[in-house]
């Protein structure tokens, strides 16, 4: 199978590199590259579900606007997810299920708090073997 | 990463500029801070070009700053100044960062390192228990909706109303620990819920408070006016911001800045850089919501600065007033000021972006503190938690020079990701122990990213501003203990 998503590195932060076989799949394994970099999604179940609605002005910055929507649940409500299904999406609207677990500090790990997804070399591309999107982390 | 090609014009042993026209729609040349040693590794990645990307703002002037610790950011880099004229210049929240009013509170003490040495591991215990740091750690202070909305406002005020800590905190803190303009309308839904239950909390990444024991003192004068007087004396240095509430602040202007850019016609070489003029409904909301966020900042470092004072007083039996607990000083390093700067002999209002920068305003200004008006506004640096932490002072040529800001810390090197490679959290814990220096940490593996090989040397940093001008070192001090979020 295919790599869902690499870390790259950026001086004071993190970068992530994501792919999908189509813009689905592409913002799905970006939620999963968020989540990774705070716990280990292994020890996330699914528990419950949230269900969000994000809009952007364009595709790029809704890729951005949907990580610090997960970003919000996470450091608001202490909601980790694993597992999410894009149920729409078009160039400015996403609709997705996100399934998890709230925050357990017996069980799950926190590697680092992510502050937010930002719009600096933020980048996405279609390409022959399916979408590719960088995006650099505050943290 | 490829290395950065363009052109650095020699001004003296300290000062380098990217000309004007290196590239087109610069506004104002670029000014870097370093030693020619320092602006090899500078030059290592894009930074000079984020320092020139910069210049392209609206109402820039002077020139775009770049001090010592400079890194690379996202839009701005990381230990950037940029002063903004206010009748024609832009706001922009990359200029201030996600951590809105991130920075560094000294506190000293009349403890010797004799005392504390034996004592050093249950001091560390208590201040990891008593200072929350974070995510599953909360409630030390529950703050309500009505209480946030007063905190915006009222910033350290708000805290010491509360009994945690002193009027004479105030004194000696940047702006009294409160910034005028905070306007909690301004403020989302989702910045409070984010903000109420992290009130009092220190938070992770680099943020960490030290024990410190002084060894050099470089001016004893303006040291003693600080109440630092001899060596092996202990001060303790409190590192942390305004946490998931100013990082909400930063994400939602960035927002409405992406509107407000093709709004008013500005072109950006970047679009982290994202702004709007500061007269404008976008920015003056802006400037309202980011002073929220600063004075969040004031009070979590005022609740923090109390239980440090509380965790000393419980070890050493003593109150904190017999234990020689008072505050020297407390400094922002990423904020943006609407301060006056004389331009060309005009005296001008600027909006000054300070992003991973201190303010360093010289004797006898008028918001320099009383106590300190005859020797400069106190310059707090920390270094890394291996190295060692210097105190200065603001300096006459900071304000001819570099809109009264100086550098503010030792600045990354290497990526969080490199230094995780090549370093391992549990070495560092080793590596420090065997120099007498006691680390404890919510996340261990996440100490390797904060290891002294990630950072660039302190003490070249702080001689490049001292040899420049822009601050005059006063004391160093080393680690005796860090505890990290």
């Amino acid at each position: 199978m295919k790599k869902a998503f690499e870390i790259i590195d950026h001086t004071a932060d993190i970068g992530i590199i994501v792919y999908g076989a189509d813009v689905e799949e592409l913002f799905s394994n970006a939620a999963l590259a968020l989540f990774s970099l705070i716990t280990e999604p292994k020890s996330i179940e699914e528990k419950s579900h949230l269900n969000l609605k994000v809009s952007s002005e364009d595709r790029d910055s809704l890729l951005v606007e949907w990580l610090n929507e997960l970003i919000y649940f996470f450091d608001a409500q202490h909601v980790l997810f694993n597992r999410f299904d894009i149920e729409s999406l078009t160039h400015n609207e996403l609709k997705a299920t996100c399934h998890g677990e709230g925050f357990d500090p017996m069980k799950h790990k926190i590697k680092r708090e992510v502050k937010a997804a930002t719009y600096h070399m933020l980048k996405l591309d279609k390409n022959s073997d399916g979408y590719r999107a960088q995006i650099i982390l505050d943290i | 990463m490829a290395r950065w090609q363009g052109q650095l014009i020699k001004m003296d042993d300290y000062h380098w500029k990217i000309p004007e026209n290196y590239k087109s729609g610069m506004r104002v040349p670029g000014l870097i801070y370093a030693s020619k040693e320092m602006l090899e590794s500078i030059c290592e990645e894009q930074t000079p070009e984020q320092v020139a990307n910069v210049a392209f703002l609206p109402g820039i002037v002077g020139y775009s700053l770049a001090m010592p610790d400079i890194h690379w950011g996202y839009g701005f880099p990381i230990g950037g100044v940029a002063a903004m004229d206010i009748k024609n210049g832009v706001v922009s929240p990359g200029g201030v960062g996600y951590d809105i009013n991130c920075g560094v509170r000294l506190l000293r003490t009349s403890l010797s390192e004799a005392e504390v040495r034996p004592r050093i591991n249950e001091l560390i215990n208590a201040l990891f228990l008593n200072v929350p740091s974070g995510l599953g750690s909360e409630g030390k202070i529950k703050v309500s909706q009505k209480e946030m909305n007063q905190l915006m406002v009222e910033g350290a005020h708000w805290a010491v109303k509360r009994g945690l800590g002193s009027e004479e905190d105030l004194d000696v803190t940047e702006e009294g620990g409160c910034l005028g303009g905070a306007d909690p309308s301004k403020i989302s839904d989702k910045a409070v819920k984010r903000g109420m239950p992290q009130a009092g909390t220190l938070g992770s990444g680099n943020h960490f408070l030290e024990i410190q024991v002084v060894k050099e003192i470089f001016d004893s004068h303006i040291a003693s006016i600080m109440g630092i007087t001899e060596l092996g004396q202990i001060l303790v240095l409190i590192h942390t911001g305004s946490r998931g509430f100013g990082h909400q602040v930063c994400t939602d202007h960035l927002r409405i800045m992406e509107g407000a850019v093709s709004k008013y016609g500005i072109k950006l070489p970047d679009r982290q850089l994202a702004c709007a003029p500061i007269e404008s409904p976008e920015g003056q909301d802006y400037l309202a919501a980011m002073a929220c966020a600063a004075n969040y900042a004031w009070v979590n470092r005022q609740c923090i600065a109390h239980w440090v004072r509380e965790s000393f007083s419980t070890i050493f039996g003593k109150s904190p007033e017999k234990l020689g607990m008072r505050q020297i000083y407390d400094v922002a390093h990423n904020i943006a000021k609407i301060e006056e700067h004389t331009i060309d002999g005009r005296k001008v209002k600027v909006c000054v972006h300070r992003k991973g920068a201190t303010r360093a305003f010289p004797a006898g200004h008028k918001d320099t503190p009383r106590h300190y008006k005859e020797v400069g506004q106190p310059v707090l640096v920390p270094g890394d938690m291996g190295r060692c932490s210097f105190v200065a002072v603001g300096t006459q040529k900071a304000m001819s020079e570099s809109f009264g800001s100086t550098c503010h810390g030792a600045g990354r090197v290497l990526s969080r990701g490199a230094a995780k490679r090549s370093i391992r959290g549990a070495d560092v814990i080793r590596e420090l122990e065997s120099r007498g220096i006691i680390v404890k940490a919510e996340s261990i593996p996440s100490l390797a990213e904060e290891a002294s090989q990630a950072y660039k040397d302190i003490i070249e940093v702080i001689d490049v501003v001292h040899h420049a001008g822009i601050s005059r070192k006063v004391a160093m001090a080393i680690p005796m203990g860090v505890v990290k979020g």
